[in-house]
């Protein structure tokens, strides 16, 4: 039964071998899916091209089934894994500022990495800048950011038992969401290029 | 299916990612990230150059305590196969080049000191927030974690909030 790392029922070294496999294939599908182009990722906020929505969307209802299901049937303990501790206010404040990041950038820290690694330079650059974002964080933490950082903690907490209903409603209310959504967002990319510039959407690869 | 400058269906992508996923909570009992990686990398070099100073210090201490190798993190090898694995997707479907991605109405200065910026901001978001795209919201949202949601909110709400401001930028 999983988690095999946590139980010590696979090694370090096994667990770093399957780290690199893992991330080879998530890299792969991120560059597939167009990640590594900015103005592809940019087209979720301005309406032209919803690729960062339909995956990001499916891959997130993939796993979350994915656990679910496994867990109810026994082969993963959710509760063995390193499962995220909530700290709102602090994930609320660092989210804005990641959002503000995403316009400006154009990118996220996953996908400017596979940016740079197949020859973007403004992927490098941005790659760069999350470096010396990190840095000037850690210089400066505990004078601006710790009190902040470790604010708001209200432990582990499951997003159905917040809402007060079972996890499986909501796995299936998240599902519906997410297909209503691919339905809604695929009709309004194509309404709003139907008038743009064959060539504008070619390059982007629509 | 290896046409150049072409996409694969984002429904298939988003699956496997979803599959690499629960792989990840699976084998390592850890979700995907990016940021952490970033974090992992930072520190083991600050702990190369000056490792006393790393030691005493707020935010590295729990990274290099007891001796630890912050470059020998699950992260870490993580982000070492998607380096490969982005190469391999964009050698296949012949996008491997050097170039800059922008909109073609702004110059290259602009778009690279705006991509700079970008990245600043993520490196301080992403800390204070505990993750990025991959380690706060998708992981977060893969085990139902109300912080995964709490990430979505912010990163996406925000962004369309952000974006009429900066449109120049894109559109």
């Amino acid at each position: 039964m999983g988690p095999l790392f946590p139980q010590g029922i696979i090694s370090e070294p096994v667990n770093h071998l399957i780290a690199v496999f893992i991330g080879l294939i998530f890299g792969f599908f991120l560059e597939a899916s167009g990640f590594t182009n900015t103005r592809k990722l940019a087209g979720v906020f301005y309406g032209y091209d919803f690729v960062v929505l339909k995956v990001f969307f499916t891959a997130a209802v993939t796993s979350a089934l994915g656990l679910f299901l496994m867990n109810y049937y026994g082969l993963i303990d959710i509760k063995l894994t390193f499962y995220p501790a909530t700290f709102w206010l602090p994930t609320l404040v660092g989210g804005i500022i990641m959002a503000l990041g995403f316009i400006v950038g154009g990118f996220c820290p996953g996908t400017s990495f596979c940016a740079a690694s197949t020859g973007k330079i403004d992927g490098m650059v941005f790659v760069g800048g999350v470096f010396l974002g990190i840095l000037g964080y850690s210089f400066t933490y505990k004078a601006l950011f710790e009190k902040l950082r470790n604010s708001g903690n209200i432990g582990q907490v499951n997003i159905a038992d917040w809402l007060g209903i079972s996890e499986g409603l909501f796995l299936f209310l998240l599902t519906t969401v997410a297909i209503a959504a691919f339905i809604f967002v695929t009709w309004l990319q194509n309404k709003l290029n139907s008038k743009k510039d064959p060539q504008f959407l070619q390059d982007l690869g629509v | 299916m290896f046409k150049k400058n072409q996409y694969i269906n984002p429904y298939i992508g988003g699956f496997f990612i979803g599959l690499m996923m629960i792989a990840a909570y699976y084998f390592s009992g850890e979700g995907l990230g990016s940021s952490g990686g970033f974090r992992d990398v930072t520190a083991g070099v600050v702990n190369g150059i000056a490792p006393k100073f790393a030691n005493n210090s707020a935010y590295y201490g729990r990274l290099v305590e007891d001796g630890r190798n912050p470059f020998n993190t699950w992260l870490v090898f993580e982000m070492i196969g998607i380096i490969f694995g982005a190469i391999v997707s964009a050698a296949l479907f012949n996008r491997l080049k050097f170039e800059i991605g922008k909109s073609p109405k702004i110059s290259n200065k602009k778009r690279l000191v705006a991509a700079l910026l970008g990245g600043l901001f993520w490196g301080v978001g992403s800390q204070l927030g505990r993750g990025c795209t991959s380690g706060l919201v998708m992981s977060g949202m893969a085990v139902s974690s109300l912080s995964g949601y709490i990430g979505l909110m912010a990163i996406f709400g925000g962004g369309y909030i952000f974006a009429y401001f900066f449109r120049k930028l894109w559109i």
